[in-house]
């Protein structure tokens, strides 16, 4: 079943153009891998998905963007659309608060006060993120004292908090070790389960290993969408296969 | 070429010595202040001077307390802050968060036209204008706590506006947009990632607006009623520290003028801890940052 | 071709636009969020509005009373003319600045580029100027009132009053050029010195006429705190009603000769034409400092 229903969607920043004519389904519980050169336009993508965009002053999107058939640009409100489609960012952004208030600022700003639901989400939610054990006992210390590594799986657990059915991943461990890395890929893995994921990454074996479909982006436009074995293993394009074995990018 | 080099060093020499007047400026600032306030406390009695309620020095045996002028002047920054502090960081936050750029452009010099306002044109405004209306409205005389309240809230708001909107500026983007991401408001972000994260730049700001309020004099001395009393109400008339300088110190002779120089030497030391703790909070969030 | 791309990217309706309507529909949800908004333009609408307000009844009481009397040479019970105070004012304010800005600009030169990073005496130094910034200025007056007019003899003196002007606007002078020669870039630096010119002639030749700009803007922001001081004056200058025609006679300065009026309750109306002129003195100061230095940030670039 499609999660996201993106269908001649064109971007542009002031006069440049950044997304060019995107059809693009993207299927649920599954992890969906973008890839591409430096300024392809793929975390510009994925921030379209969850309006992060409407930051951007200048940026224009038209065509049509669906999440579960609705209209993520219609009268879907921000805020909603924002708590059902969390983002994880490139580098790692705990607010400057404990461990435990990271947690729960979503869940307090969508409204749950209750001091017990909020200390049941904080635990359920750190143990999804399987960072439990290493934080159980530090959750009233700042998260700014955590490890890179641990701050960005905290900022995974914190937007799992607010109960997103999309978690979108901006090369969200492009500034991390490989330990690191290894140990939020094998989360996204567990996560799919109940999540759709969508990741940007730079990292092709990242991708090849743990995403379900991927697509290659250049210049702005979509040059392939397939399963990622195919991907990797029989790409259509011809610069597509030109990327993944290293020509260019 | 050896003529060069001892102009080089005599004016290298110059140059340290001019570097060296503030140090020199601050030292025989202390050194004639506490000269003159010090023995002139310890004639009075230190207690009876700081703690003293009476404010008598033409009577013969004349009477040097200075507690309601400290009080007085505790009261009017405290007014001031009451009315300048909320106006003033929310103010920031508008210019840093939700200003228009186009509106941007006008307001942002308009808070700076403020501070330059000098304070005897405050002062006088506030004589013509509040008090009137305080003596309209709340009854009494209008020269008051009040209406010296309002004054310096609006003098200390370009200082305030000032330091926490460069604070809020510097918080990273990325608290807000972590904020926005998880279906936050912007209100919500601002208010609970944003300016938290700016506090300590914020408090800075508040304690400086604090400074300017506490020695503030001209303003005060025309609305303030300048009566030796600890106000019960709002609406009555108080001395600040400053004024109590300012009011007598031409006619004063003898202790009495002596008496002034350590009222100015109980405001010294009230700036310097101030300054100590503006100090401190810079410090405190440069080890954080 | 490229034009009408351009022309058809104006002409695109993009979807993600908020509408008013979008964004009212949100706050419904949100309510708290609408009211912070609310409080925050009020805030803003507040200060702005205390301003506007100040500087609209100033002028609207003023500007009727700038009549030629107030601007005679002579003051006179009966014609209580600011030209005296001004012509005072503008001494005073040449004599500080003949004080304070070799002092300022000699101290700001040697934090610059003598001294080493990390010294303990630049420290300090910083720190006693900031202690300096931040004393009221009735405090100065206090000082200057026991140093200069009665430790020295020099009474209540235009020179009593501009020392101790000199060293409250140190400070402000001190800061501003020693920020301005900071964001002179090395290059220009060592340029001079790969010449085989020295320290002295660096500075002097390279180093000062390019920070020009900067501390012209420091010099004048100074001038605007002294044309508005009075605390400082009112026992050091002294309030003499006459011209003063030598240094050591006292005289008032403009602010101070608003300050009596005012207190006197006797010419409410030549304070008002007073307050403009003062008000517009400083702010055409202001003006001017913060002209010069946009321009100073316009060719950094």
């Amino acid at each position: 079943m499609d999660k996201f229903q993106i269908q001649s969607m064109n971007l542009h920043y002031g006069k440049f153009h950044a997304l060019k004519n995107i059809n693009l389904n993207m299927q649920k519980n599954k992890i969906t891998a973008f890839i591409g050169p430096s300024g392809c336009g793929k975390s510009t993508l994925l921030k379209s998905l969850n309006r992060m965009n409407d930051l951007v002053e200048g940026c224009k999107i038209t065509g049509s963007l669906k999440l579960d058939g609705e209209d993520i640009y219609g009268n879907m409100d921000v805020n909603v659309l924002r708590k059902r489609v969390g983002m994880v960012f490139q580098k790692a952004n705990p607010f400057p608060m404990s461990v435990y208030d990271n947690i729960a600022f979503g869940p307090r700003t969508h409204g749950v006060k209750n001091k017990k639901q909020l200390d049941e989400i904080v635990e359920q939610t750190l143990k999804d993120a399987a960072i439990w054990d290493e934080l159980k006992d530090r959750l009233k210390k700042s998260a700014l004292g955590l490890s890179g590594g641990q701050q960005q799986r905290l900022c995974i657990a914190r937007a799992l908090a607010v109960k997103p059915e999309v978690l979108l991943m901006d090369e969200a461990t492009s500034a991390l070790d490989p330990i690191s890395t290894g140990k939020i890929e094998e989360l996204c893995m567990k996560l799919k389960n109940e999540y759709t994921i969508i990741m940007v990454t730079h990292n092709m074996q990242q991708a090849l290993r743990v995403s379900d479909y991927t697509a290659f982006f250049l210049l702005g436009e979509m040059i392939e969408y397939n399963d990622t074995d195919t991907i990797f293993s029989s790409p259509k394009e011809q610069k597509t296969e030109e990327y993944i074995t290293g020509r260019f990018g | 070429m050896r003529l060069g080099k001892i102009r080089e060093t005599a004016m290298q020499g110059v140059f340290f010595l001019t570097a060296i007047t503030s140090i020199a400026a601050v030292v025989i600032i202390c050194i004639f202040l506490f000269c003159n306030g010090i023995p002139a406390m310890a004639k009075i009695g230190f207690s009876e001077f700081l703690g003293g309620q009476k404010w008598s020095p033409t009577n013969v045996p004349p009477s040097f307390g200075i507690f309601d002028m400290i009080i007085g002047s505790i009261y009017v920054t405290a007014g001031a802050l009451v009315i300048g502090v909320p106006v003033g960081i929310l103010t920031a936050v508008f210019l840093a968060r939700f200003c228009p750029a186009s509106l941007y452009k006008v307001l942002k010099p308009a808070t700076e036209l403020l501070a330059g306002i000098p304070s005897i044109v405050y002062g006088f405004f506030g004589l013509m204008v509040i008090v009137p209306l305080i003596r309209q409205y709340f009854g009494g005389n209008g020269s008051s706590l009040l209406a010296a309240s309002i004054v310096l809230g609006i003098m200390i708001l370009p200082t305030i506006i000032g330091v926490s909107e460069s604070a809020i500026r510097a918080v990273p983007e990325s608290y807000y947009e972590g904020a926005l991401a998880l279906g936050a408001t912007k209100e919500r972000s601002v208010f609970k990632t944003i300016l938290p994260a700016s506090k300590s730049g914020v408090l800075a700001g508040v304690v400086l607006g604090i400074g300017r309020a506490i020695g503030e004099t001209m303003a005060v001395v025309l609305i303030a009623g300048n009566q030796v009393q600890i106000p019960k109400s709002i609406t009555d008339g108080v001395r600040t520290l400053t004024a109590n300088i300012v009011l007598e110190m031409g006619y004063s002779t003898g202790l009495h003028r002596e008496a002034l120089i350590a009222t100015g030497v109980v405001l010294f030391v009230f700036i310097l801890l101030i300054t100590l703790s503006m100090q401190a909070i810079k410090s405190r969030s440069e080890n954080h940052g | 071709m490229a034009k009408n791309i351009n022309s058809s990217v104006l002409n695109l309706k993009p979807i993600n636009k908020i509408s008013f309507k979008q964004r009212m529909l949100s706050y419904k949800r949100k309510p708290l969020s609408f009211l912070l908004l609310i409080i925050v333009g009020l805030a803003a609408f507040l200060s702005a509005a205390a301003l506007i307000f100040l500087m609209v009844y100033i002028l609207v009481k003023g500007i009727p009373n700038l009549t030629p009397e107030l601007f005679a040479w002579e003051y006179n019970s009966e014609n209580v003319s600011c030209m005296p105070s001004i012509i005072n004012t503008l001494i005073i304010t040449c004599l500080t600045l003949a004080i304070a800005v070799p002092f300022g600009v000699g101290a700001a030169i040697y934090l610059a580029e003598y001294a080493k990073k990390g010294n303990k005496l630049v420290k300090v130094i910083r720190t006693m100027a900031e202690t300096l910034s931040g004393i009221p200025s009735i405090v100065y007056g206090l000082f200057g009132m026991m140093f200069f007019v009665t430790a020295l003899h020099w009474n209540m003196s235009l020179l009593a009053g501009s020392f101790t002007l000199a060293i409250m606007v140190l400070p402000t002078i001190m800061r501003t050029t020693e920020e301005s020669l900071l964001t002179v870039p090395d290059s220009y630096r060592e340029g001079s010195f790969g010449l085989g010119a020295g320290k002295l002639r660096t500075i002097v030749k390279i180093i000062l006429p390019s920070s020009m700009p900067g501390i012209l803007a420091g010099i004048i922001l100074a001038i605007g705190r002294i044309v508005g001081e009075t605390a400082a004056l009112i026992y050091t200058s002294g309030s003499a009603t006459g011209t003063a025609t030598n240094v050591m006679d006292s005289g008032r300065t403009l602010a101070i000769h608003m300050y009596v009026l005012a207190n006197e309750g006797l010419y409410t109306n030549q304070a008002w034409g007073t307050a403009v002129v003062l008000l517009v003195l400083v702010f055409g100061i202001n003006t001017l400092s913060a002209f010069i230095a946009k321009k100073l940030g316009s060719k950094k670039g």
